[in-house]
């Protein structure tokens, strides 16, 4: 392989057919090429998509209630029902493989809007009660002052924690720590900011949230003893849709629903959803890897294809070689050292050129939401690499065998 | 050097089986300088394969050197030839992208001679046969009979004990033939190799120590003397036939 001589042999052949040995290697470089820059791609696709889950937690699942549609117990079909405080503690005391279990409140409901004041500026933002624990699974950052805790849960505090969009409308460039701003007639202390982790938005912009106390909000703006939604989170290594199927039966015993009727349970499955997205990213990455290795065995082929045509015209120099004194192994050796060569010179330019592309495109895409760090780790480019070695050694193998089946006195006599 | 006994070969040309070799007895012992003579299909090409183990035999038996050769595998078939056989092309079969040096240093490549010594080797043979100042040149620069003598110089670099020749004038005009001859002659004389040398030209032969005549696949004369050869083709009226067509 170090052999200098060897090389020497290889330059000339190849050099002598310099079109033939360019468009040979053009075809396994643009399938390497080809491979690297669907990896990528997909990768950049899959990073920001997926990037978009940062800070939530996957193996979560909200729950809400809906009208009945089964009668039960006496009951008609179409009866609306809600859950309560004591539902959480009989979660929490009956469903196995609970991490946690977060009751929480929305005033206006679901993504209601509520003017809210300071001084003579206001805007609209939703407003959540919600207990500390919500930090799990909201995806946000806290820059300045401190999240709710127990204590505000507790004292039932009339404190409020703004995102940073609602600090912008309301405070401009004050600092907002420690104001009082009006929620539907009932003032509220800043205690802290929270900002975004991540571009994906489950339900409301969470820069555009205020949160409050759960207590406080029950208080506050007269929910009694409602919850409208329940966040269930899955301690680690617990499918979230078995704890899910579990709350469903305590809460149907306790709310007297029919224990089949799927549709008195509104819920959204987290895991399911990002399982979905890796299912698709697994998908796509599947999918560029057949295309990827197959336009490189194409170019295998044709690196075969013409090791076996240049074997033909060289029949006689390799007969010659043979009358002198060439044994079969270092005729298969050279032919061998031929076909990786270029193979791996094609397949290094095709890999160059694909990482080139990635990076081109990662500078232009920028800080766009759809594309994000496109790019193939070393193991894909290993594993390119190996498939790319293997095929070269087939490449010249087969032709080389070729090449030694017919005898040296009749590869002598060929023209 | 050389001992054959009772070798056959056929080849196989469709349904026909074509006898080419029917028995050859023979014997060369080291140092001697003999060519085959016969006429076209004669067998002597195949004959003179068969003694450099570029092709196998049907039945009997070939000792080289003492050593049976039969059966070898390919590699060992190789090493052999590069051991003990040097050949002569009468088409000089030199590589054409190769040099004058390279090509008379090949052998030496296939033997793991390291460069330097392959090199000062090789042109020490170029030297030898006259042609140290084409060295650097490549065959398609020569002409016919220097490059018959590059081609010989390949054959003699790696020492072997028998020098093998197909035709080596059969490309070449009367003057340089009688360079290539008087070369050959040389390197057995001075060199002890054991030539070899199919020829249908009389005066090829005439310039050997022994003559054999092969027709048919069979060995008509083993032991005829050159001399006797020009006699005998004394007052015989050679036209455009070839030499190998006229019987002693």
């Amino acid at each position: 392989m170090f052999d200098n001589d060897r090389w020497g042999e290889i330059w000339n052949t190849l050099s002598r057919n310099k079109l033939r040995s360019f468009l040979t290697m053009f075809g396994v470089g643009w399938g390497i090429f080809m491979l690297v820059v669907m990896l990528g791609m997909g990768n950049g696709l899959k990073n920001a998509v997926l990037g978009g889950f940062e800070g939530f937690a996957t193996n979560s699942a909200f729950m809400w209630t809906m009208p009945t549609t089964k009668p039960y117990a006496g009951f008609q079909k179409g009866r609306f029902f809600t859950f309560d405080n004591e539902d959480v503690g009989i979660i929490r005391r009956n469903v196995t493989g609970l991490e946690s279990c977060i009751p929480q409140l929305q005033l206006g409901g679901w993504q209601g809007g509520n003017t809210v004041t300071y001084g003579n500026k206001s805007g609209a933002f939703s407003i959540y009660g919600c207990e500390p624990a919500v930090l799990q699974v909201e995806a946000v950052r806290i820059p300045q002052g401190r999240f709710l805790n127990e204590a505000d849960l507790r004292n039932e505090r009339k404190v409020a924690v703004i995102g940073v969009e609602v600090v912008q409308q309301l405070f401009g460039g004050q600092p907002p720590l420690g104001e009082y701003i009006k929620v539907n007639g009932v003032y509220f202390q800043v205690v802290g900011v929270t900002k975004r982790k991540s571009s994906a938005e489950m339900g409301d912009n969470p820069d555009a949230k205020i949160y409050v106390p759960f207590t406080t909000f029950q208080k506050a703006f007269n929910a009694l003893n409602e919850v409208h939604w329940l966040t269930l989170v899955a301690k680690p290594g617990v499918d979230v849709a078995d704890v899910e199927k579990q709350v469903r039966l305590v809460l149907a015993r306790k709310h007297k629903v029919d224990p089949t009727d799927e549709g008195a349970f509104g819920g959204w499955n987290m895991q399911e959803f990002y399982n979905n997205m890796n299912g698709l990213f697994l998908g796509i990455g599947g999918l560029s890897w057949f295309v990827g290795i197959c336009t490189l065995l194409a170019g295998v082929i044709g690196i075969g294809n013409i090791m076996l045509v240049s074997i033909q015209e060289r029949t006689k120099e390799i007969g010659i070689r043979r009358s002198i004194g060439a044994t079969p192994k270092a005729i298969t050796g050279q032919i061998v050292q031929e076909a990786l060569t270029l193979t791996f010179i094609a397949g290094y330019i095709g890999l160059l050129a694909g990482v080139g592309v990635l990076e081109a495109v990662r500078r232009l895409a920028g800080e766009a939401d759809f594309f994000k760090n496109p790019g193939v780790d070393l193991f894909v480019a290993l594993v390119a690499f190996a498939v790319l070695i293997v095929a070269g050694l087939i490449a010249g193998l087969l032709p080389a065998r070729r090449a030694l089946a017919i005898k040296a006195v009749d590869a002598l006599r060929a023209e | 050097m050389i001992v054959l006994k009772d070798i056959r070969k056929a080849y196989r040309t469709g349904a026909n089986l074509l006898q080419v070799l029917k028995g050859i007895d023979l014997e060369i012992r080291g140092g001697e300088l003999v060519s085959i003579m016969g006429s076209s299909g004669s067998g002597k090409s195949t004959l003179l394969n068969i003694i450099g183990i570029l092709d196998n035999y049907d039945s009997g038996e070939y000792l080289l050197d003492g050593m049976l050769i039969k059966g070898q595998t390919e590699t060992e078939s190789a090493l052999l030839r590069s051991k003990y056989i040097g050949y002569v092309f009468q088409s000089f079969n030199l590589i054409g992208f190769k040099n004058a040096l390279e090509n008379v240093a090949l052998p030496l490549y296939y033997q793991g001679v390291p460069r330097r010594k392959r090199n000062e080797l090789a042109l020490a043979m170029l030297e030898r046969v006259g042609l140290k100042e084409w060295a650097h040149h490549l065959p398609n620069e020569m002409s016919g009979g220097q490059k018959q003598r590059v081609a010989i110089a390949r054959a003699l670099v790696a020492d072997p004990k028998v020098v093998l020749a197909d035709e080596p004038t059969g490309a070449l005009d009367t003057r340089t033939s009688a360079e290539v001859m008087a070369l050959l002659t040389e390197v057995n004389r001075d060199m002890g190799k054991t030539v070899l040398i199919v020829t249908h030209e009389r005066d090829v032969a005439a310039a050997t120590q022994r003559v054999i005549y092969l027709r048919d696949g069979v060995i008509e004369n083993a032991h005829l003397d050159p001399r006797g050869l020009s006699t005998a083709m004394d007052g015989v009226r050679v036209t455009n036939k070839p030499a190998g067509d006229v019987r002693p």
